[in-house]
């Protein structure tokens, strides 16, 4: 049990970012400050926030890329919002942003699901389409920081506890998410429709249905995200967080997600998206070129996805009844 | 040790022939596992031999090392009595061995010519393929195997004899000396069986060494000339297949004397569960109307492609039919989903375990579970501590035995991974259990496992249906037996002293 816990995948990323970190503050050893970790972790709140979603879709043998799209055109929405009508409460923007993303995630789910299109070529789709919505709404034109109400702006940046109400929302989004991925029948489903999507057929898991749900709830995030997103940032426009969508693939990827569909983690998506927040944020306070940080992050998912192939090819059949036994 | 090679051992003692590929001795382990333990196996031109072993005995493994996917950690590999490595598949095929799959690796969206010549295609102008040689060459093999298939069409169009026919056409493109068929009659009609065994004859009398890897022990008699067994990755014995006996071999694959006599069972069916009456589907089947008792095992016998597996399905609730009804304990269901008839009571293991049956990534107690996650959890939330206790209670009852109840699936044996699927369902507590072709594909020895478990459900009071097409199952299993043809019922039939041949007759409509 204790060998299993040590070469788990999310031990062994665990390790990795320990490393980093220490590599780091070798160099500025004032990056390890707790209040510069929080500062990191908040930083790197909304690619937890989407990575979280984007696992649960990848497990289902599918991908979401108009995760960013998703992002920009629900954020864009609701900083137009705003600025018609400064005074609704934050509460209100935040269920126009989650339920925005909820049905562009459900439209995706739909087009997967009824239509069998694969979900590549759907998301492919449909972030270009949300996109040219963004321009077609706001006609190119940006809402900037004058524009927004003092409160939009100040939610995501209250702080509670030293750390930004941003941050505490992907704490709350890693716990609930780790519930609803190991106590309910959902979460269940979403692995076995993933690992085998015929034997989840036969146990009676409706497997199209079960990938409705994963895109909705991707959706959904991605629309918190963006709210969030414009607010942090006080500025929306057509291309905010443009091929973002890329780094929460990512971060997925090297949290161990199986891109086949079936092994992932709430742990391991935050974990991944934790490594590529580091990296970025790491590369300016250690002297090198950010433009560096696409280079490394891409060396990372390679590393990861070769340690993740040797880990599967590991597992050989087991043959002699008695070699099964003993081990 | 493989200068010390004896000499003696490649020598065919009737023909005095060298064997043109021979293991001497083979190891192959893998990570905590010996698959093979020094196995030497011979094959010589113009013989069939034919090798034999329950599953997981080691057949694929020696197939994978005589074709260069594996290499041994031990032993070694004589081409014509000469040491030989194959470091790679293309060593292999270089030195003229080639496999038949049990499963067909072609390509269903070239044509037929391209899927002959992939690797080796003839060459024209500037190193370009030749299509028209290509296709001519084709054609050539295609003829000299007596197949009546045109070389342009895509692979996809064939049906699967004549797949299997291009995948013979391609070892001999490659000039091949040795011809490996993993199960080819598995899928088979039994006309194209008998077309596949004039090929295997007119490939011994080119001179080809066949080594032909079987379950059926009536094929192995009609065209082997020799015997290899294999257990638990050891050579048991090996010989000439007329020194040898059906019951011999037998003994020598499972270790034991099994008898090829089914349980006997004390038939008093109970009261009627299931019900079905006019029962249609707008492409598949029509007008299907049957009635299934507590405690009986209901056989259905037809050819492949009778419509029995798609009426399952319908049931089951992965397709929809277009008419009919189905009542369980006199009272009429809807059934239109796997999850509906879950709940009616109604579970089905299908044909296709491998793909269909359990999820390798999941632990073996979410597995068991998985259908009956409903009745573990409230509000969707799971209860854990309910949820081991199911999976142990049905593991526990399948004496499964396994480190934890959180293995992987994926990491047990195949026997193992068996009992997951079969735990999985009872663990559903169902009235009526569907078992397609339950004994497909598994060795003797666990076939009478199957047929005893099978039993033992039944006198326990479940109504189980049979869909096999094996006749001694059929007749050996079950109360009843309904023979379909072209999507219909043609027979129900009490099985007192039913006779074979009035099955066939049914099911062919003589």
């Amino acid at each position: 049990m204790l060998k299993r816990i040590l070469t788990s995948r999310e031990t062994l990323l665990v390790g990795a970012i320990i490393l980093l970190l220490a590599l780091i503050s070798s160099r500025f050893p004032g990056f390890v400050a707790p209040s510069n970790l929080a500062n990191v972790f908040n930083d790197t709140s909304p690619l937890i926030l989407l990575a979280i979603g984007q696992m649960i879709v990848i497990l289902t043998k599918c991908i979401d890329l108009s995760v960013a799209a998703n992002l920009a055109l629900t954020g864009m929405v609701v900083s137009m919002v705003n600025v018609a009508a400064p005074g609704l409460p934050i509460v209100v923007i935040l269920m126009i942003a989650i339920g925005l993303g909820t049905i562009l995630g459900m439209i995706n789910g739909i087009l997967v699901w009824k239509l069998a299109i694969p979900p590549i070529v759907v998301t492919l789709g449909t972030m270009t389409i949300f996109r040219g919505i963004i321009f077609v709404i706001s006609d190119g034109k940006w809402v900037n920081s004058h524009e927004m109400s003092p409160a939009f702006k100040a939610f995501p940046r209250a702080e509670f506890l030293g750390l930004p109400v941003l941050g505490w929302i992907a704490i709350f989004a890693v716990i609930i998410f780790t519930i609803v991925m190991t106590r309910t029948t959902l979460g269940r489903a979403f692995h076995a429709a993933g690992g085998n999507p015929h034997a989840a057929t036969y146990a009676g898991i409706n497997v199209g249905k079960t990938q409705f749900c994963a895109f909705t709830i991707s959706g959904a995030l991605a629309g918190l995200t963006g709210y969030l997103w414009v607010s942090r940032f006080a500025v929306s426009y057509v291309d905010i967080a443009g091929g973002f969508e890329l780094d929460v693939v990512a971060a997925c990827v090297i949290g161990g997600v199986s891109i086949m569909g079936g092994i992932g983690t709430v742990t391991g998506a935050l974990l991944g998206a934790l490594f590529l927040g580091i990296i970025k944020n790491a590369l300016p306070v250690v002297d090198i070129s950010p433009f560096w940080q696409l280079a490394i992050s891409g060396g990372a998912i390679i590393i990861a996805v070769a340690l993740n192939a040797q880990a599967n090819r590991e597992k050989g059949r087991i043959i002699l009844k008695r070699a099964e036994h003993a081990t | 040790m493989l200068e010390q090679t004896d000499n003696t051992i490649l020598r065919d003692a009737a023909s005095d022939d060298v064997a043109v590929l021979a293991l001497d001795r083979i190891t192959k382990t893998f990570p905590g596992v010996k698959a093979l333990s020094e196995v030497s196996l011979q094959l010589y031109p113009g013989k069939v031999t034919a090798l034999i072993g329950e599953n997981g005995a080691g057949k694929s493994t020696v197939v994978k090392t005589m074709t260069g996917i594996y290499q041994p950690d031990g032993g070694a590999i004589l081409v014509g009595g000469k040491v030989t490595k194959f470091p790679v598949p293309q060593a292999a095929s270089d030195h003229g061995v080639t496999a038949i799959h049990q499963e067909t690796v072609l390509f269903d969206e070239l044509s037929v010519a391209e899927n002959i010549f992939l690797g080796h295609a003839p060459r024209g102008a500037f190193g370009l393929i030749d299509l028209k040689k290509m296709a001519e060459r084709a054609r050539e093999i295609l003829n000299g195997i007596g197949a009546n298939i045109d070389p342009e069409h895509k692979l996809k169009d064939l049906g699967i004899a004549n797949k299997h026919l291009v995948a013979v056409a391609r070892a001999l493109s490659i000039d091949a000396r040795v011809v490996i068929m993993d199960e080819p009659t598995a899928a088979l009609s039994h006309k194209e069986i008998e077309e596949l065994y004039e090929l295997v004859e007119t490939l011994k009398a080119q001179g080809k060494a066949i080594l032909f890897i079987s379950h059926k022990f009536d094929e192995i008699f009609r065209i082997a000339d020799n015997y290899t067994v294999f257990r638990d990755g050891q050579l048991i014995g090996d010989g000439a297949i007329a020194d040898v006996s059906e019951p011999d071999l037998v003994k020598m694959m499972v270790g034991r004397d099994v008898s090829q006599i089914f349980p006997t069972r004390d038939s008093s069916p109970g009261d009627t569960i299931l019900r079905v009456e006019g029962y249609s589907h707008p492409t598949e089947f029509e007008d299907i109307g049957f009635f299934l008792r507590k405690g009986e095992i209901l056989g259905f016998y037809g050819l492949v492609g009778a419509g029995r597996s798609e009426l399952m399905q319908a049931l089951f609730g992965i397709t929809r039919p277009s008419g009919g009804t189905v009542e369980i304990d006199g009272a009429p269901v809807q059934i239109k989903s796997p999850a509906d008839a879950v709940d009616s009571g109604i579970v089905y293991v299908p044909e296709d375990r491998g793909k269909q049956g359990a999820i390798l990534d999941l632990p073996i107690f979410q597995n068991v579970t998985l259908p009956s996650l409903g009745r573990i959890s409230s509000k969707g939330f799971l209860k854990l501590a309910e949820e081991f206790k199911l999976a142990r209670e049905y593991t526990e009852r399948l004496d499964l035995r396994a480190a934890s109840l959180d293995t992987h699936v994926g990491n047990l044996s195949g026997g193992n991974q068996q009992k997951v699927v079969i735990a999985k369902w009872l663990a559903t507590k169902p009235k009526v259990i569907i078992l397609d072709e339950p004994t497909k594909g598994v060795d003797i020895g666990s076939k009478a496992a199957v047929h005893e478990f099978m039993a033992e459900l039944a006198a326990q009071g479940l109504a189980v249906i049979m869909v096999s097409s094996e006749i001694p199952e059929v007749l050996g299993m079950s109360d009843r037996v309904i023979v379909m043809r072209e999507g219909r019922m043609v027979a129900e039939l009490a099985n007192g002293d039913l006779q074979p041949e009035t099955l066939v007759r049914h099911a062919a409509g003589i």
